[in-house]
């Protein structure tokens, strides 16, 4: 499946979980501050995502999940040097770069692009996932 | 309750839930009256909202039953309704709700709302699909966010332990899930 193909499965999945337009969801737009996407959505779009390409997402693989519990990896809104590590490794589809400057945890969804998504779902396919 | 009776429950997967519309529910009173200024004779039509809350408590039993009821179930999103035909007096709504995917964070159900005309006997009862509604549930649980959540929001009162009992279905093990919410009563 090609890069294009992937991007507009993606593109049919977030018009149907979040009711925007085609033209709304470009690779840049962040699911949050673009497209409105809200909590409920994230695992909407989950589910929508493993329909479309025949893969189970476990939960905490593809959106960072607890990670705001705990104190380690959190402190007073900010995450950690430790918590960011460990964020790069769980969520290698995310670009944390501009995040590392300033990690304020409110912040997060800025990172939840569309890109991010096909990044995710063409790994997930090159690594032969199980459906 | 906006639901009647259980009529199936396959845990975690699917149930079906009936719903008589009934001249004697007060909302149809309202809804509509007639018309004196208009000359406007009452048109009781059973208000759209129910049906969808009507599938949003069959689903909801559903993905809470699934879990033994062991954490809050919330009505996060309703991502399809589509409904194509009144409900009036006499006639009954049918949900089918089952389970598409579910995890610790919650549930995608889907369902289609069925309504049952009834004839007099000798003739064949039309059911007609008037409509779909697929909703999102959350899983919330009190320790993970570490908040507490009022009464008066959990699902799972006591007037759904009943229909599932009168139903004829298992709620042997509601009890241990309420956290003694309810003061224990005397047993034999």
């Amino acid at each position: 499946m090609t890069r294009e193909d992937i991007f507009s499965k993606i593109q049919e999945v977030l018009v149907d979980a979040l009711g925007v337009d085609d033209e709304d969801v470009t690779p840049e737009a962040r699911l949050t501050a673009d497209l409105e996407a809200e909590s409920i959505d994230f695992l909407d779009i989950s589910f929508k995502l493993e329909q479309a390409f025949n893969f189970k997402i476990p939960q905490g693989e593809l959106f960072p999940d607890g990670a705001a519990q705990d104190p380690e990896f959190v402190q007073d809104g900010k995450v950690t040097p430790r918590g960011l590590e460990e964020m790069k490794k769980k969520l290698p589809h995310f670009d944390f770069s501009s995040f590392e400057q300033d990690p304020c945890l409110s912040q997060i969804g800025n990172i939840f692009t569309v890109n991010s998504l096909v990044e995710y779902v063409e790994r997930k396919l090159a690594a032969g996932a199980p459906a | 309750m906006w639901i009647d009776r259980f009529l199936e429950l396959v845990p975690g997967e699917r149930a079906v839930a009936v719903k008589n519309v009934s001249l004697a529910e007060d909302v149809l009173h309202h809804h509509f009256p007639s018309d004196s200024a208009t000359g406007q004779g009452a048109l009781p039509i059973f208000p759209a909202c129910f049906v969808v809350e009507g599938m949003a408590q069959t689903a909801g039993i559903l993905v809470g039953h699934a879990r033994r009821f062991q954490e809050k179930v919330i009505l996060a999103k309703v991502n399809r309704l589509e409904l194509e035909y009144d409900a009036t007096p006499g006639t009954t709504l049918r949900y089918t709700a089952t389970i598409s995917r579910m995890d610790d964070s919650g549930a995608a159900t889907k369902g289609i709302v069925e309504l049952i005309q009834h004839t007099t006997e000798g003739e064949s009862t039309p059911v007609t699909v008037i409509g779909h509604i697929d909703m999102m549930f959350s899983h919330i649980d009190n320790n993970r966010s570490g908040l507490e959540f009022p009464e008066h929001n959990f699902v799972f009162s006591d007037a759904f332990r009943l229909l599932l009992e009168s139903s004829g279905f298992d709620v042997d093990f509601v009890d241990s899930a309420a956290s003694n919410r309810h003061a224990p009563n005397s047993t034999s």
